[in-house]
């Protein structure tokens, strides 16, 4: 049992040191309101749930040490099987850690609720987003620009990412800046973030979707307003239109992670793109989509 | 009472359990519990149905699938097969082979022609462009139809099977059980079938 | 025409040649194939193999057969397992690790499959198999044709996902094959087939093998064992059965309809015409997390055995025990979204799933609680069973615990689909249901085979595990802090994960050690059963009926049947005949009651089999003919009136004695 203990904390100990060192525990180094919240959340449910669980791995091991065979001086009561107290202890401690864990969670799942707009940040900036296989289309209807794996946004303002795809499923995340939400065809899904300091940070698709998804990522900037419109500016000076044809070169799949930039884009195209999977009157935009009718046919 | 005396009285009690006979228990139980299992996987699909029932994407919907009035003979017809096979049932009881056989083999040709109109029905949609596949709705429509016919098409061989059997056999306590199991089997196809009428067909309507 | 009735889709070119991983593992499959014939040839077992095993109805052996297939798909599955671990310690790019993305999605999809289906269900069956009717007095299962049946087909399931190995490819889709990306449109090739055929085989056979468990465990019974005085593995195995029975079901019908999907071009799942992806989604989920339980529940029942027979004491709760154990298994229903709190179900919805699932940790923790109790002031000794136990409790206790973090929606957010979720649910599949294969491994193995299991050579074992478990799982919560997402087959050196993704690979191979240890301790004892034999049938001063018949137990399980008014009757019976020796009654034999061979089970898994395979590879002859001899068998089976036979009393008598005779002789010797 010694040597259990000793590596239990060895490891305990070695987790920590290396956490502290390598400084890239992205979760734990949120840098915008909501992962801000969603750390909170996370380390108030582990200390409530310290509450029993450092106890009992104590107990586990200190009974399993005293009770030891060859400890004829312990007390030994073969049938002893049944002791209300105790019982209605037990019973009743995790019950209560449960009963404040759930008020905490009610609370803060509508808190953290990624539909709803957040109470920070002004009014929000839309980015549409698009997953595709595999990479991630961006699209900033009101600056009627887009990007394929990288945006940029003001910090300290408010963003709504509406999100769909033209691929099989896959989940938008920015660690630092917020939790995921599902990029799903034919709907769309809603994700508000906020940036709480200029900064670079990664995102990517977290939920497995192919060959090319170890690649899916993309790139954070959180600027000030003023960079940021300077940036708009600079994207529309981009030769690259957005319109039917080059999308569907862009949506055919790839795996590369390499960044572009659109000077406009066609004002439809995201909307095209939901319906496309919805109605039958418009054919699936996306090339690989239609890989499925013609399987069909043969 | 000694705990000797308690196990002696115990041990009458299982001896003369095992002495008795009659239908085989242990097997019209775990018939059941096959049952429920064939009723949870109805109960997916229904809840399928459920989702996707309007997602017709622009071909044609649970009303123009089938004239209740069709639909209303096929019920018909099942709930008439169900009670022939009651009377099957009642014939076992009066140990009359003869009447067992016969009822049996009306209520297949009831099921059977039940497989006749739902051919007839399901031939002409796929014929007329509404095949299951051509949306989501009537994937999951054909999928619960046909399901259903592949239970009674397999309840039909088993008739088969069984009246094979019977001259041969008689009324011995394993068929009696055999006769049992699939009377459940039977009233259960029916069951799903009136599932079908009033979920899909007359909810469809309104 | 013809020969693309036969053959389908299926070409030459279907068999990767030019890949030397592949073929090389296929060589090796093929040449342990060989020679496990050639040596059948060679000994010319073969009838032997026929009358005794394949055509066997006998749940001890049926039990035995499904233990040996676990074995076998763990030595698969692990290799799968340190193929990935390798590749991660090695992918930070520039590196691109030696397996190709398509290779690497396919591995971790069977990694899954594998481990669950037929490594952890077939173990799960073995033990519950051979166990559960020499607990409540039994001669055997309800159906005993049923149970080869089962068996079989899950046999044939295993077979199938091994072939794809060599011909064709496997899915590469993760072990739940979510749609869209497991249509037609994403995944072309015949992987998904194979998985859905695979899964649906053993699927089949998993469901009669529960309705089977369920049936004995309800109706067969000896006298005065009521519900309440069931041994705890059977209550777990009770629930367990009910939740595949209700859950099983659900997981048949939509691969089903993901093969009709596939196969005639339906849109359940599809992206397209009105399909809707997320209704598979959910409905596997219902089947998969009930699955969860399925699996730890009879672990649960296993520790509490091993906890009250190696403390020497009443097992603490009983009552508390069975009603934890019922409201783990109706709970398990009523959580499966916790799965998918990411896929935009509202806040209302997500706190109900969410609190639902903390909720299951209330049973859980009393549980916990109960086996503490009932080592406080008991005689605990650490023998290998015992050791699994407490690994088991300390390790489980992690598990659980960040587990339930998981199950607050806003945490979730974060962790959802990182590495953090796959060392949460390893530690509690690890930690939990196979600590508890390997303790009921131990304790129970005297009683299948008659000799017990190498001592040391198991600690060494279960050490290895113990650290290797920590070693290859701790990085990875470390990771999913870090932000590495699951399933990458490469990543960027920037982003730290290498180190501890190598400290995660050593410990796969700590773990392999441990693994290597088992079989060595299985050779070992083999070797030195003579010395390690069970003359007593009572290696551990057991409590429950099956300590109570001579190991291994003879055919008929129970010369006579027995009667019981405790919960723990053998050790009450120990305890009275050491107080009144002279109320020991002379047993009296009747006649036993048996079913005979039969190889309806074992041809029906063939042809299945077959037929799974040739429904893969669109050969439609083929599977008109074997899938039309599958129900062929069947109706033949019942124009067979003679399934029966009676064991008469004199033979029993002399079983008996004999088995005494031997066990004297044996006593003398040691």
């Amino acid at each position: 049992m010694d040597k259990l203990r000793h590596i239990f904390k060895l490891l305990c100990f070695s987790g920590v040191v290396l956490l502290l060192s390598g400084c890239k525990a992205v979760v734990l180094d949120p840098k915008g309101w909501v992962a801000k919240q969603e750390l909170h959340l996370l380390i108030t449910a582990v200390l409530l749930m310290l509450i029993v669980v450092v106890p009992v791995l104590v107990l586990i091991l200190v009974i399993a040490r005293r009770y030891r065979s060859s400890n004829k001086k312990a007390k030994y009561t073969p049938d002893w099987a049944h002791s209300n107290t105790l019982e209605a202890i037990w019973w009743a401690i995790p019950c209560a850690i449960i009963v404040v864990l759930a008020t905490i969670t009610w609370k803060t799942t509508h808190k953290l609720d990624p539909y709803k707009s957040l109470a920070v940040g002004g009014k929000p900036l839309t980015i549409e987003v698009v997953a595709l296989q595999w990479r991630w289309l961006f699209i900033y209807p009101e600056q009627n620009i887009a990007t394929i794996n990288h945006i940029e946004f003001p910090a300290n303002r408010q963003v709504q990412f509406l999100i769909t795809a033209d691929a099989p499923m896959n989940s938008f995340q920015i660690p630092q800046l917020a939790g995921q939400i599902y990029a799903m065809a034919g709907m769309q899904t809603k994700l508000h973030i906020i940036a709480d300091q200029p900064g670079t940070y990664q995102g990517r698709s977290v939920s497995f979707s192919g060959d090319g998804f170890s690649d899916m990522k993309f790139t954070v900037k959180a600027t000030t307003d003023q960079a940021f419109n300077q940036w708009v500016q600079s994207v529309k000076q981009s030769s690259n239109v957005l319109n039917d044809e080059t999308y569907r070169k862009i949506a055919a799949p790839h795996e590369d992670e390499a960044a572009q930039y659109f000077a406009s884009v066609d004002s439809n195209l995201y909307h095209d793109i939901i319906m496309s999977y919805k109605m039958p009157s418009k054919q699936p935009v996306a090339v690989n989509a239609t890989v499925k009718a013609t399987q069909i046919t043969n | 009472m000694s705990t000797h005396a308690i196990k002696n009285d115990l041990h009458h009690a299982a001896v003369e359990e095992h002495a008795h006979h009659g239908l085989d228990n242990k097997a019209i139980f775990g018939f059941w519990c096959y049952i429920l299992t064939d009723l949870i996987m109805f109960a997916a699909l229904f809840a399928t149905y459920a989702v996707l029932e309007h997602n017709t994407f622009g071909n044609i919907g649970i009303r123009q699938t089938a004239s209740l009035h069709f639909v209303l003979v096929q019920t018909l017809i099942l709930l008439t097969s169900a009670f022939t096979y009651g009377l099957a049932i009642v014939a076992s009881k009066k140990n009359a082979v003869n009447k067992v056989m016969l009822w049996m083999g009306v209520t297949a040709l009831l099921g059977l022609s039940f497989l006749g109109l739902e051919y007839h029905q399901l031939s002409q949609l796929a014929q007329a462009g509404h095949s299951w596949r051509n949306s989501a709705f009537l994937s999951v429509y054909f999928s619960l139809i046909v399901i259903h016919a592949v239970h009674i098409f397999i309840a039909l061989l088993w008739a088969v099977v069984l009246m094979i059997q019977l001259p041969k056999q008689k009324l011995t306590d394993t068929m009696r059980t055999r006769l049992a199991c699939f009377g459940l089997f039977w009233d259960y196809t029916v069951l799903v079938w009136m599932l079908i009428f009033f979920i899909v067909y007359l909810m469809g309507a309104i | 025409m013809l020969e693309h009735l036969i053959f389908g889709k299926l070409t030459l070119g279907d068999i990767p040649f030019d890949n030397p991983i592949i073929m090389g593992a296929g060589a090796f499959m093929g040449l342990v194939v060989l020679a496990v014939l050639g040596s059948l040839f060679y000994f010319k077992k073969w009838k032997w193999l026929w009358s005794e095993w394949l055509t066997s109805v006998d749940h001890k052996k049926i039990g035995i057969m499904y233990i040996i297939l676990a074995f076998v798909m763990l030595l698969r599955g692990f290799t799968d397992a340190i193929m990935m671990r390798l590749q991660q310690a090695m992918a930070y790019s520039p590196h691109m690790g030696y397996l190709p993305p398509e290779h690497f999605d396919q591995i971790f999809t069977a990694h899954g499959v594998i481990m669950i289906f037929f490594m952890a269900m077939a173990f799960v069956f073995g033990l519950v198999n051979i166990i559960v009717p020499l607990q409540i007095g039994a001669r055997d299962v309800a159906y005993p044709m049923l149970n080869a049946l089962s068996f079989w087909m899950t046999a044939a399931g295993a077979i199938l996902i091994n072939v794809s190995l060599v011909i064709g490819d496997f899915a590469g889709t993760g072990w739940l094959a979510y749609p869209p990306l497991s249509e037609l449109a994403y995944s072309p090739t015949v992987g998904v087939d194979y998985y859905l055929w695979s899964l649906t085989l053993s699927g089949i056979g998993t469901l009669i093998g529960g309705i089977n468990i369920l049936v004995t465990i309800i109706k067969m019974r000896c006298p005065g064992m009521t519900l309440m005085k069931m041994p705890l593995f059977t209550w777990s195995v009770l629930c367990a059965m009910i939740l595949i029975v209700v859950s099983f079901p659900l997981l048949n019908i939509t691969l089903f309809m993901l093969f009709l999907d596939r196969f005639f071009g339906m849109h359940f799942f599809t992206n397209t015409m009105g399909g809707n992806p997320m209704m598979y989604i959910n409905l596997i989920w219902t089947w998969g997390h009930p699955e969860v339980y399925i699996l730890v529940l009879p672990a649960f029942g296993i520790y509490s055995e091993v906890v009250s027979t190696f403390c020497k004491k009443t097992l603490f709760g009983y009552k508390a025990m069975v009603y934890a154990t019922m409201g783990i298994a109706v709970l398990a229903f009523s959580v499966w979204l916790h799965h998918f709190f990411t896929m935009g179900s509202g806040a209302d919805v997500n706190s109900f799933f969410g609190i639902a699932t903390m909720i299951i940790s209330i049973p859980t923790g009393v549980k916990l609680f109960n086996w503490l109790a009932t080592m406080y002031r008991g005689r605990i000794t650490f023998s290998v069973p015992m050791l699994w136990t407490i690994g088991f409790m300390i390790t489980f206790t992690i598990g659980g615990m960040t587990g339930v973090l998981m199950s607050v929606p806003g945490v979730d957010f974060q962790m959802h689909n990182s590495v953090f979720l796959v060392a949460h649910f390893h530690n509690t599949i690890i930690g939990g249901v196979a600590f508890g294969l390997f303790a009921g491994l131990n304790y129970w193995f005297p009683k299948i085979f008659g000799f017990r299991l190498h001592e040391k050579l198991g600690k060494c074992a279960f050490w290895c595990w113990f650290v290797g478990f920590y070693l290859a799982f701790m990085p990875l919560y470390i990771l999913g802090f870090m932000g590495m997402t699951r399933r990458l087959d490469h990543y960027s050196a920037a982003s730290g994960f290498h180190p501890f993704l190598v400290v995660a690979a050593i410990g796969a191979f700590v773990i392999l050690c441990g693994i290597i240890f088992q079989l060595v301790q299985i050779a070992v004892s083999i070797k030195n059963r003579e010395s390690l034999r069970d003359v007593t049938g009572d290696p551990w001063d057991g409590r429950t009926l099956e300590w109570s018949i001579p190991s291994p137990a003879p055919f008929y399980n129970f010369a006579e049947t027995p009667v019981v008014d405790s919960i723990d009757p053998y050790w009450k019976e120990k305890q009275e005949k050491l107080s009144h020796p002279e109320a020991v009654k002379k047993p009296v034999y009747k006649d036993i009651h048996m079913p005979k061979n039969t190889a309806v089970g074992f041809l029906i898994g063939v042809t299945t089999g077959i037929f799974g395979f040739a429904m893969v590879w669109d050969m439609f002859l083929i599977a008109a003919i074997f899938g039309i001899a599958s129900i062929a068998i069947i109706i033949a089976r019942s124009f067979n009136w003679h399934i029966d036979y009676y064991v008469k009393a004199a033979e029993v008598e002399k079983t008996e004695a004999q088995i005494r005779t031997s066990v004297e002789t044996q006593t003398q010797v040691v």
